[in-house]
């Protein structure tokens, strides 16, 4: 029976990381991100990576860890906003960004893979992240052309898996793992709860195991909150 | 004088209709969900992949898996459902959100938008700001109606680079409501907060707007 369960993270990134390579990561902000696989990426050292995510982490978390360890080199997101270091090696012209806007960085990752080339979308027309693209109107309104995006290596993070590599991510967790987890020739997922085969309704698999080549148990499951935000109980 | 923050997500309040579904920016935007009218039923959607917001959580029920946009805790509702990043913009793009109310640095008499970048300061980037102006049927601005230095945020052209071109169908300030009835057209003053007359807003705008419909 195929088995696609790692020990770890460090056994199931052996032969994988080199120099200059592309790598797509899953989440939203700190929520879904993988932990697991980030620290272990961290640990390796490997250098000039490009990273395909909507945000870059935040100063001694997520992302922002590989950023203050000097191992990426180029960055393609949406909103880096939180992350003090990012903003140093940026300004010190140590790293370059691209942005998207949000959901057409969404649609590249799908469209990568899912086979599609590029895409036609109204969003970003008229603003200076259309320049250098092709705009062609549909139905008179002008449209900027976007390509798809790939990765060498994609780290998503769910909340259960199987052997098959079948997911299931967690409420708003999910956000760009589903994409990312498409993207790449080979996907890592790490997962909160690893279950035996037949244990995921078939009906609610949201990837299904043929976008994903190695699982992990997810080990640092922190979930660190950027807004901790309450409302007062009503005596 | 000039409505406060909650003065002005109230009157944003009031564009919704029953059975909207909204997107909320961050900031101000934020606050109209307090205001929605009672009998009005209002789902809140958030790009990041959840249709059906409830309020800030209880301390015992933060749920670090649950968070809105502005990465802000929330909970769930009976209606509540979540889908991937792709899917929710497949709902802002594809035209299925009725109303989103977003912060803006700069409205021009055009409607042009901008509210994602200063040039010489650090860009954080667009978010999905460029999405929901691009793709949601009517777009109303929550913004103060003068900058920090005093300058007109109302404008004849945006003077920072643009989020969308001609996009805003309602621009509400802390003075001032304006709307206009079509994408293309001018924008008109239709209504001014207590003691503010249409010449101290005048005085206070750059655009140019009409004046003579005045609720």
């Amino acid at each position: 029976m195929v088995d696609k369960v790692y020990a770890g993270a460090v056994e199931a990134l052996t032969g994988v990381l080199r120099d200059g390579m592309t790598i797509a990561a899953g989440g939203f902000g700190l929520c879904g991100i993988p932990e697991t696989l980030i620290a272990a990426i961290r640990d390796s050292g490997v250098r000039e990576l490009t990273l395909l995510s909507n945000n870059a982490g935040v100063d001694g978390f997520g992302l922002g860890l590989l950023l203050e360890n000097r191992q990426v080199r180029r960055m393609v997101s949406s909103y880096v906003g939180e992350n003090k270091e990012f903003e140093r090696q940026y300004l010190a012209g140590e790293l370059d960004i691209e942005f998207n806007p949000q959901g057409t960085l969404a649609e590249r990752l799908r469209a990568g893979g899912a086979g599609i080339a590029g895409f036609f979308t109204r969003t970003g027309a008229g603003t200076s992240l259309a320049q250098g693209k092709e705009v062609r109107d549909f139905a008179g309104q002008p449209h900027v052309f976007e390509t798809a995006l790939v990765a060498d290596l994609a780290i998503v993070k769910a909340w259960r898996g199987d052997p098959f590599g079948n997911l299931v991510y967690r409420k708003s967790a999910r956000n760009f793992n589903p994409m990312v987890a498409t993207c790449a020739r080979l996907t890592i997922a790490e997962v909160e709860q690893i279950v035996g085969p037949g244990e995921l309704d078939p009906d609610h698999i949201h990837t299904p195991g043929i976008f994903v080549q190695r699982v992990i148990r997810a080990v640092a499951n922190e979930k660190r909150i950027e807004q901790r935000t309450i409302r007062e109980a009503v005596a | 004088m000039a409505w406060t923050r909650h003065q002005m997500a109230s009157r944003a309040a009031r564009e919704l209709a029953d059975g909207f579904y909204v997107n909320l920016g961050i900031g101000i935007p934020t606050l109209v969900s307090n205001h929605i009218p009672p009998g009005l039923d209002v789902t809140l959607q958030s790009e990041n992949g959840m249709l059906g917001l409830g309020p800030f959580p209880l301390e015992t029920a933060v749920d670090p898996d649950i968070i809105n946009a502005g990465k802000q805790t929330i909970t769930e509702l009976d209606r509540t459902s979540y889908v991937s990043s792709a899917d929710s913009f497949g709902m802002i793009r594809g035209g299925h959100i009725d109303l989103a109310i977003l912060g803006a640095m700069e409205v021009a008499e055009n409607g042009d938008l901008a509210n994602w970048m200063v040039p010489g300061r650090m860009v954080k980037g667009p978010g999905g700001a460029m999405d929901l102006v691009a793709g949601v049927r009517r777009i109303v601005v929550l913004m103060e109606h003068v900058a920090r230095d005093g300058s007109a945020k109302f404008r004849r052209r945006c003077t920072l680079p643009l989020t969308g071109a001609g996009v805003v169908d309602v621009v509400i300030t802390d003075l001032a409501v304006f709307e206009r009835p079509e994408r293309g057209a001018r924008f008109r003053l239709l209504e001014c907060a207590p003691d503010v007359t249409p010449a101290m807003v005048r005085e206070r705008t750059e655009a140019d707007y009409e004046e003579d419909v005045m609720a």
